[in-house]
Formats: structure tokens, sequence, C-alpha cells
């Protein structure tokens, strides 16, 4: 069986990524299209993220698709004590493609074997989420016009943070990216991720604070240090104005710059950058739509 | 002495030598060889000049094959398997940690779906020495001081 899944980002190829952005570039061209007519696209979402569906779900409409699917699982047979592998049998008897988010890690990559659709991993618990990192280098894609020679900051959790650990990876296909870490200690990038850059020739370099450097970025990537990372609250009350990004010192980076973010958003970028043109997080998160309209036609071989 | 031989002298069969005797129960549990007909006979807390203490299996009519042996270096690295035709032994085996662990080992990482429903392990090892091993589904490492036999 030929069936193809996203589950991780590093189910990809480099190829595959460079179609995604060729098709969500068609799809941000044309974004209302009928090439899911006929087709049925289950969304179950074991835990509520308002934001992922909304995204998924758009996406399957403006494909000309219908969407059968629950938000949370009290809502669904889940909370009658249903095991996963029996939710998704069921589930795949029904729908041409299922888009899941559930709590537990490697739910996903266990999904897709039991399924005999299509699965797309919106989320495993801290695991992966791959839709986004794809959103976010059409991002880069669209506004620096190349995925090569990208000099990337990566700026806050870069512990914890998924995202900019997926990221790391499927930049790490192209040419010469350039990595820049700005994190406290307790939050810094894991050793494994170094050493795999390392090990592939890719320079990258660690800040424990933003300074002149910024000027060097081609793209600001913020996520948010969160409260609770952290064992001692003192260290905590130490940086947490630290990673917060101000319009002011945006003053002599380069005209190319763009500042995104996985978004929520709470402090890390303060408000006033909101209008300055370099501040691209709200139209990054547009970008997930067409992202999302490519990775399903991808996937089901729509195109 | 003569009678100590008999008991533990096997015709036929495989010895299995230099287990950390913590790790004799697990061997037995990987191994199955509670649900053996044969004459299995145990050995805990011997005198070892290597280990200090070790535990040793002795099998009587069975061999096994690499692949089903090397399951047992997750939890005895340095065991050494005895072949036993006739009271001699014909060939001595070391175990190899194999490449791919799969359906013996529990997910260390509680959140890990594996540990939620009835899923079948597996993992890839990255590292042999300490043991790290990569889980499949969550992608989260299992390093050898938390290896527990599912
Ligand atoms: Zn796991």
């Amino acid at each position: 069986m030929n069936k193809k899944n996203l589950i991780s980002i590093t189910d990809f190829s480099k190829e595959e990524y460079l179609r995604i952005m060729e098709l969500s570039q068609k799809f941000e061209d044309n974004p209302n299209q009928s090439l899911l007519k006929g087709k049925v696209i289950a969304t179950l979402f074991f835990e509520p993220s308002t934001r992922t569906r909304l995204s998924f779900e758009t996406a399957i409409n403006r494909l000309g698709g219908k969407i059968i699917g629950f938000s949370d699982s009290n809502s669904s047979s889940v909370s009658k004590g249903e095991t996963l592998h029996d939710t998704i049998k069921m589930v795949s008897n029904y729908a041409d493609l299922i888009i899941m988010r559930h709590p537990l890690e490697g739910s996903a990559r266990y999904a897709a074997e039991v399924s005999d659709v299509p699965v797309i991993n919106a989320g495993d618990g801290a695991n992966q989420h791959p839709s986004q990192t794809l959103l976010d280098m059409y991002s880069i894609m669209k506004t620096q016009g190349r995925l090569n020679d990208i000099n990337l900051f990566l700026v806050g959790d870069l512990k914890y943070g998924r995202t900019v650990h997926s990221l790391l990876m499927a930049m790490s296909q192209f040419k010469n990216p350039i990595f820049n870490f700005v994190a406290p200690p307790e939050l810094a990038m894991p050793d494994e991720y170094k050493l795999y850059l390392s090990n592939k020739g890719i320079r990258y370099f660690e800040h424990l604070e933003f300074n002149n450097i910024i000027n060097q970025a081609d793209i600001i990537y913020m996520t948010r240090v969160q409260k609770e990372r952290f064992i001692d609250p003192v260290e905590y009350e130490k940086v947490k104005n630290v990673y917060i990004l101000k319009n002011e010192m945006l003053e002599n980076t380069k005209p190319n710059v763009k500042i995104l973010h996985p978004l929520p958003r709470i402090n890390e970028i303060h408000t006033n950058v909101d209008g300055n043109p370099k501040a691209y997080y709200f139209t990054q998160a547009k970008n997930g739509v067409y992202t999302r309209m490519a990775i399903i036609s991808h996937l089901l071989n729509l195109l | 002495m003569q009678k100590q031989l008999n008991v533990s002298a096997i015709k036929d069969g495989t010895v299995i030598d230099h287990i950390p005797t913590k790790a004799l129960f697990k061997v037995v549990q990987i191994l199955k060889l509670d649900q053996f007909d044969n004459m299995v006979t145990f050995g805990n807390n011997l005198d070892s000049k290597v280990m200090g203490t070790k535990a040793i299996i002795k099998i009587a009519n069975r061999y096994f094959e690499d692949e089903e042996v090397n399951k047992i270096a997750l939890v005895a690295p340095n065991a050494k398997l005895n072949i036993i035709r006739n009271y001699e032994v014909v060939e001595k085996r070391v175990v190899q940690i194999p490449e791919q662990v799969n359906g013996i080992v529990r997910c260390f990482n509680p959140k890990c779906i594996t540990n939620a429903e009835n899923v079948y392990t597996r993992f890839q090892i990255i590292n042999d020495k300490p043991i790290e091993m990569k889980c499949y589904y969550c992608e989260k490492i299992t390093y050898e001081n938390e290896i527990k036999i599912k």
C-alpha cells in the first residue's frame, strides 16, 4: 500500500518540502478550489486546539471537501473509553484522510499504522506538529524568496519548543543555513540538535541575549519563555524580560528581516512591533491555510 | 561434589553465563523461560571474578537463534552462551545488542501512546554503551538504567 502520511517533519524529503512550497503558492494565488469535491476529511481533535483546527478546516473548505469529526474528546466516543485504535479504525472506514491532534506522544504515528487512509499529525503532545513547520518554511520562502542561505535566529525556549526543533531539522536540508540560538541556559538548544548540525557541517552560534548580531538576521523566530519551565523561580525573574522583542531593537536590522512566531503570543513580542513591516506573525498564520491545502493535496495526490 | 555436578550439568542444551544478578529474572522474562517444559536450572549470587556476583541459567535440550537471545543483551550485555552437546561445550557465543528492539521493552515516556494502549513497542538502538533506544512512536529516548521489560 502506498499510503503517505505526515507525522514528523522528517517524513518528508527535501523535494517534498519544495513541492509543498510550490503548491502553497499555487493555492495562495487561487484559494478556491474543488479538488476535494466528493471527499470527506476527518478532523479528530482529542484535545482542543481551536487555532489549528480552524486553519485545517478552512483549508478543507477552500478545497471543496466535507468535514466530519470532533473538536475535543468530551464530545466523542473517546470519553466513553473507546481506544484510539478503535476510533481510528472506524473513522478510516468513513473518511478519505484523517487529521488528528492528541495529547499522547506517538499517537499519530500509531494511528497512521492502524488507518487505511493517510494521517496528518496536527500535534501529538509535545512531540511533533509538522504542518506548523511547513507553514514556517513557506513564510520564509515567501518573504526571502529562497530557503538556501538563511540566517535564522531562534529565540526563547529552545529546549522544549518543538517548533524550533522541527524548523531546525527542516532548514538543515537547505544550503548554507546559519543558526543563531538566543536562550537562557535553562532553555538552551539540546545537545542532540547541536550535534546534528555539527555532523552536517552547519554553522550555529549561541547567545544569552539579543545583541547587535541580530542585525545579520534574515528571520527572527520568537517563542515564549514560560515560567513553568524553570525549577528556580528566581532564575525566571532574572531572564523574563531578556527575551522580549521590542520595536527599537529592530532599528538597524536588515531590510528583509521578518519576525515569525507560532502564536499565540503572550508578551514575548511587544505590541509596538505589530505595526512594523518586519512583523510577519499574523500573515504567517494566514499562510498556514495555504500550506495545509498543499499538504492535503500532496498526500491525496490531487495534483 | 559428584552429586552437585549431576544437578547442574546438562547433557544437551544452553548455558547462559555472566548474567548480572539483578537481571536474572528479566532474562527469564525475556526468554519466557517460565513457560518452558524443559529442565531449567538457575543459579544466582554465584561468585564471579569479573562481576563480583553473577547469575547463570542452564536450559536442557534448547538452543537459541541469535535474534532470540540477543534480546537479553538489553539487561545482560556481557552474557555468554555455552552450547552443550553430550556434556561438552561445542560452541561459545556472546550476545550482541540488536539494532531494533521490538515488543520487549516499555517506553520510559509516561506520555507515550504505547503506555496508554496495547501497542507493540518498537525501538531503534542509537547507542550501545550505555544503551540508548529511541521509541518509534514518541521519538523519545529510553536510557539503559530506565529499561523496563514489558
Ligand atoms: Zn515512546
